[in-house]
């Protein structure tokens, strides 16, 4: 009996073992370019560092610089905008085509299905080359269609509002594909039998839509707009090929800035405060989101 | 009511076919333009397909520049970081569905979190490691940091755990030790998710383009999507190049995409994964 006891425990010993043996690599990489770099970051924030010299402790005398900076309070307003514009766009459009895509009786649904989704697995530099070669001023199809049909060529790229524009449309070209699957698997989930009472009942399209498919579709829709947020307020590589953050700097996101000042203007103590700034932004932002969607539980 | 619902079906398919339209036109627009000589690429009235269809652009791409460089950069970047990810992320998905041990759960909502953040709000801090480690302006700084991809583990463990314990417990009984068992019976098991992360570390490691942004310097070590963005980065632009070159990096994932289509599409609707 005793010697079994011990045969067990070392049985279990021995799993242990295999089991921190299996998650040593990826603990490694995690902590090494993870865990550490958030650990500098925020003592990072607290120094002068250009990257090569000897850090300087300036206490709070970054974010100080940062919130005194008129540029990054446009920044950060673009931000929100870009954000509160082409979040809801995404969400729109993608569960409008996963509605129509799930429609009984569709025909070459497979091929329709992979040509919306095809868009997100371009990389982002050469969506922003793309859209900026569509949109082009002079030699642009856009433009050229606008002009057929008699309008005057719109300077997409080189206005304030239309760049912002563009940028969203873009956007929502390129990531409208990958939400509209994740919408497609909460619509498939949800059972046919509810819409048929529903019309037996004589509810409406509509009604049913409010009722049943909206209700029952929220946790998919809470990942959506978390996922869709975050998107939002990482994109960088998209406007650099895009607008190249212009003209002037009216379609600068966060990022940009981040990488800017820390990168180009070598200044790391400040670009770590600045993400630091953005990592309580995004914080708040998610914490209030699973506040008001409860995790996205029914 | 009959009629009505038709006409709802037609209405249906017709803004389908549409938006189908809407969202491949600017790919079929880019590869059509790309064979286009460059006389004709801003030639008036501007017309769908190329009147002289040429391959010049092509060729002269990979003669003015080292494409063939950057393929080749690009391609050793992917494919041996998703070799690693697979390797790790399975070995680490495994043992959290698998094995109980002391730290467990922590560890494993630690990494979750991570998923929750961008990479992009420690991105100072993480090159300083990255040149600390000596990887600054190698290939390996941007192979090793993205490979612990906490998706990679989530999606592992949610495989490993429909899979009965049972199985493990039999093979025990037999005298296999654990990593016989992992790598005899689990791998084997675990294809269809091992796919899956494939496809998705490939097309993500192909287009990655912050991290090598900051980790590489020199010009012989560009991955594609640098070299592309700094032609386009100048004031003027060589379209002709930069067309037939954004072609060009497409189409390794366009292959993985029409390979796996199917297996994509279905990974992502039970799985709604996160990008990177």
């Amino acid at each position: 009996m005793a010697r079994g006891k011990a045969s067990i425990k070392s049985y279990e010993n021995q799993q242990k073992r295999a089991a921190y043996a299996f998650i040593l690599p990826n603990f490694i990489i995690f902590t090494t370019f993870f865990l550490i770099p958030a650990v500098y970051g925020v003592i990072y924030s607290f120094y002068k560092h250009d990257g090569w010299s000897k850090p300087k402790f300036i206490g709070w005398n970054n974010y100080k610089a940062i919130l005194a900076d008129p540029v990054f309070w446009k920044v950060l307003q673009q931000t929100f905008v870009y954000a509160i514009v082409s979040v809801p766009l995404v969400f729109a459009v993608s569960l409008l085509l996963a509605m129509l895509l799930t429609q009984d009786g569709i025909k070459g649904r497979g091929l329709m299905r992979a040509s919306i989704y095809w868009p997100t697995m371009i990389s982002t530099v050469i969506v922003g080359l793309m859209w900026r070669w569509i949109f082009g001023e002079n030699f642009g199809i856009i433009n050229y269609l606008i002009q057929l049909f008699g309008g005057t060529s719109v300077p997409w790229l080189t206005s304030d509002f239309f760049a912002k524009a563009t940028v969203i449309v873009a956007t929502v070209w390129s990531k409208a594909g990958f939400f509209m699957i994740i919408f497609i698997g909460g619509l498939e989930s949800i059972p046919t039998s509810y819409y048929e009472a529903a019309t037996i009942d004589g509810a409406s399209k509509l009604r049913q839509f409010w009722n049943i498919t909206l209700p029952l579709l929220k946790p998919t829709s809470f990942l959506v707009f978390v996922l869709s947020i975050i998107n939002a307020f990482k994109e960088y590589p998209l406007v650099l090929t895009l607008t190249g953050g212009g003209p002037g700097d009216s379609t600068t996101y966060i990022v940009q800035y981040i990488y800017e000042t820390g990168f180009i203007r070598f200044k790391m103590g400040f670009a770590s405060a600045a993400s630091m700034i953005m990592f309580v932004i995004l914080a708040i932002l998610t914490l209030v989101q699973f506040k008001i969607g409860r995790g996205g539980e029914v | 009511m009959n009629q009505r619902r038709n006409i709802y079906a037609i209405l249906g398919s017709l803004l389908l076919i549409l938006a189908t339209f809407v969202f491949i036109f600017p790919v079929l627009w880019i590869v059509l333009s790309s064979f286009k000589p460059g006389n004709e690429l801003f030639s008036y009235p501007i017309t769908l397909f190329p009147k002289n269809a040429t391959v010049e652009n092509y060729i002269n791409t990979f003669n003015q520049y080292d494409f063939l460089l950057y393929f080749k950069n690009t391609f050793i970047v992917t494919v041996t970081s998703t070799i690693i990810t697979l390797a790790i992320n399975t070995m680490a998905g495994f043992a959290f569905a698998k094995y109980r041990f002391r730290g467990r759960d922590l560890l494993f909502v630690a990494f979750l979190s991570t998923t929750m953040l961008p990479t992009e709000v420690i991105m100072s801090p993480t090159f300083t490691v990255v040149s600390k480690l000596g990887l600054y302006n190698s290939l390996w700084g941007i192979i090793i940091p993205p490979i612990a991809t906490p998706t990679g583990i989530f999606l592992m463990r949610q495989y490993f755990l429909s899979v009965p314990d049972s199985i493990l417990e039999s093979a025990r009984i037999d005298g296999a030790k654990e990593r016989t068992i992992f790598w005899r019976l689990m791998v084997p098991i675990a294809k269809p998710v091992i796919s899956t992360l494939t496809i998705f570390s490939f097309m993500w490691r192909w287009n990655d383009f912050i991290w090598p942004l900051l980790v590489i310097s020199e010009p012989k070590k560009y991955t594609l999507q640098l070299a592309i963005s700094n032609l386009s980065g100048q004031f003027s632009i060589d379209w002709n190049t930069l067309l037939s070159a954004s072609v060009i990096s497409m189409i390794p994932v366009l292959i993985v995409f029409l390979i796996f289509q199917k297996n994509i599409i279905d990974s992502m609707m039970s799985s709604g994964l996160k990008e990177g």
